[in-house]
């Protein structure tokens, strides 16, 4: 037992030594928690709209009158040819084009079928349907005015309730997403690049000659980083209430739990990878390739894995943090019981057992 | 040097990795007190049967003792009996002089009181008084290698394993080392000491010369010269590596 603390006390050591780490590891979940919140945003602001209008009449003009009055949009400029279209969008002038036909209102208030052509750059779908979606409610608002003096047709109105997210704010998104993200950094990144060390700078041998046991030495490695995690865990919460205002809806020892569990899962494939390669570098492209970016694509963080082929679906199951994300979802944004999470729990479980017994067995024989 | 008493023996101690056979039935005897030379070329087998002397792999045949501990079936207790430096420089560069002391005598199960003590007593003897609080990586290697060596006998071992201490030093550390390397055997501590500088065989009471997995000359320098005709022992190991048959 002594030996082990004195383990335990070496390895606080080494990290308490190592400023600039600490400093990344501390500082990286406010980082990420500031820059998702802050900066990566999906909303767009600023639109910019061009007009072609050659009808100009009262209709078109009560239109563009509510579009540029809109806080998201400003109507910067009116075109007289429709061939310059093209041009305002390669000089990069205008974000989305409204174009009306001829005889606007005349169409629209005697045949009732007048119609708008809305031309906005695809290079980034995701934009496009944004803005999309903001001219076309714009119109529909206008619409139902300028009906309304007349006679009220019939109608059928949805109303939206956003479950769970009533702000759609992106925050409930990606705070579980980048819960899982720091954790399998610190845990699984850290620990292998750790123990790898000791194998590049000849130390491991010394250990091995020595009589400690040699999972002493390993579970010594993952116990700062499970405090640091832990610590992490704290912030990222912190921040998430009390800057980003994401409350949490479930119970927190439940989430705590559930953390606890993914923290193992994540050291023990930190084990394996160390039990894998030889060098600092491979430790850091292993758990860099093989483990961030399937996290980032595969977890639901930022693509949801409903609409991915069937193969890539199947893929995305064996990563441990979509199931987590998936978790934590549930507990923090959703306020779901443990009943509700017991599949995702299971699954952890299992795979940070399996893993466990992988990786004790390559390391052992390692040893050999 | 006590020839009585024993501590190393192996009777056709043999490593085999498949077909490679990294060890083929060594025999030797070491005893208590002696500064005892392991030479071979790179890839004669040399560091596979020190690991196996270390209780890190296990034989495929034949038997070997160490302290009296069976090293196929002790390994534990043969760990605890021995200390271990190796080639590459092995105490932790970011933590301090004592902090290093202090890690590698709690693993061998030494009392804090006791550590203490012999801290004091280390850091004095190697004039090292000022340096307790120093990062070890901010040491001069010859220093670095003193106190590596200090360290891995820090415990009083029975024996000491040192695989080639001294790479990368210059001449005169060298000759330090090897002044702290007497002391250790004059106090009863055997060294087993692999190396690739000949002059360094020279300071040993016996070398054994390793050729393909097999020891082919064991005896003092002096009489190993005069059984191979040569001047110095660099003759002696020149004559014996060129029969080796197998590579790097």
């Amino acid at each position: 037992m002594k030996q082990f603390l004195s383990f335990i006390r070496k390895e606080f050591y080494h990290i308490s030594r190592d400023k600039r780490t600490i400093l990344i590891l501390l500082g990286m979940p406010i980082v990420q928690i500031i820059i998702f919140g802050f900066a990566i945003t999906t909303e767009v602001k600023d639109v910019r709209v061009a007009v072609f209008d050659p009808s100009k009449d009262e209709v078109t003009q009560k239109i563009i009158d509510k579009l540029d009055a809109n806080e998201y949009m400003n109507v910067v400029s009116v075109i007289d040819q429709p061939e310059d279209i093209e041009s305002i969008f390669r000089k990069g002038k205008a974000d989305i084009a409204i174009i009306f036909n001829q005889h606007f209102s005349e169409n629209y208030l005697h045949t009732g079928d007048a119609s708008v052509q809305l031309i906005t750059d695809g290079t980034d779908p995701n934009t496009a349907s944004i803005l999309t979606g903001y001219v076309t409610n714009v119109l529909n608002a206008a619409q139902q005015e300028i009906s309304g003096q007349y006679k009220t047709p019939l109608s059928i109105t949805p109303e939206v309730k956003l479950l769970y997210n009533p702000g759609m704010k992106g925050a409930y998104n990606f705070v579980p997403g980048v819960m899982g993200l720091i954790l399998m950094l610190i845990c699984a990144m850290m620990t292998s690049i750790s123990i790898v060390r000791e194998k590049e700078t000849g130390t491991m041998e010394i250990l091995l000659v020595s009589p400690v046991k040699p999972i002493y030495i390993i579970v010594a490695k993952a116990v700062p980083y499970f405090a640091l995690s832990c610590i992490n865990i704290t912030t990222i919460l912190l921040l998430s209430v009390f800057v980003l205002g994401v409350p949490i809806a479930g119970s927190l020892t439940l989430l705590v739990g559930v953390s606890l569990l993914f923290i193992f899962v994540s050291l023990v494939l930190g084990l394996l990878i160390s039990t894998i390669v030889k060098t600092q570098v491979a430790a850091m492209l292993a758990s860099g390739m093989v483990l961030l970016l399937p996290v980032m694509f595969f977890s639901g963080m930022i693509y949801p894995t409903e609409n991915m082929p069937f193969i890539l679906q199947r893929i995305s199951d064996i990563i441990p943090a979509k199931w987590y994300i998936a978790a934590v979802k549930k507990i923090m944004i959703e306020g779901l019981e443990v009943t509700f999470v017991l599949k995702e729990i299971g699954i952890l479980t299992l795979m940070g057992f399996t893993l466990l017994v992988i990786s004790l067995k390559k390391f052992n024989d390692r040893l050999e | 040097m006590n020839e009585n008493n024993i501590v190393i023996e192996t009777k056709d101690l043999t490593k085999r990795f498949g077909h490679f056979t990294a060890v083929d039935h060594i025999t030797f005897n070491v005893c208590e007190g002696e500064i005892f030379g392991f030479l071979g070329a790179n890839g004669a087998g040399k560091t596979t049967a020190m690991k196996m002397l270390c209780g890190l792999s296990k034989p495929t045949s034949g038997s070997g003792k160490v302290a009296g501990f069976d090293i196929g079936k002790q390994s534990e207790q043969v760990k605890k009996n021995i200390g271990y430096m190796s080639q590459k420089f092995s105490l932790y560069e970011d933590l301090k002089v004592w902090e290093n002391i202090r890690l590698f005598a709690g693993i061998y199960g030494m009392k804090d009181k006791d550590i203490a003590v012999k801290t004091d007593e280390l850091l004095s003897r190697l004039g090292f008084e000022s340096e307790r609080n120093t990062l070890v990586a901010s040491l001069p290697l010859g220093w670095k290698q003193k106190l590596s060596f200090s360290v891995s006998i820090f415990h009083e071992p029975k024996i000491v394993f040192l695989d080639e201490p001294t790479g990368g030093v210059d001449p005169a550390t060298r000759r330090q080392f090897w002044e702290l390397i007497y002391q250790a055997a004059d106090r009863g501590i055997t060294v087993f000491v692999t190396t690739h500088y000949m002059d360094e065989a020279e300071y040993c009471n016996r070398v054994s010369i390793m050729v393909d997995g097999e020891i082919e000359a064991l005896d003092s320098p002096a009489n190993l010269k005069k059984q191979f005709g040569a001047h110095g022992m660099e003759d002696v190991f020149y004559k014996l590596a060129r029969k080796a048959k197998r590579g790097e």
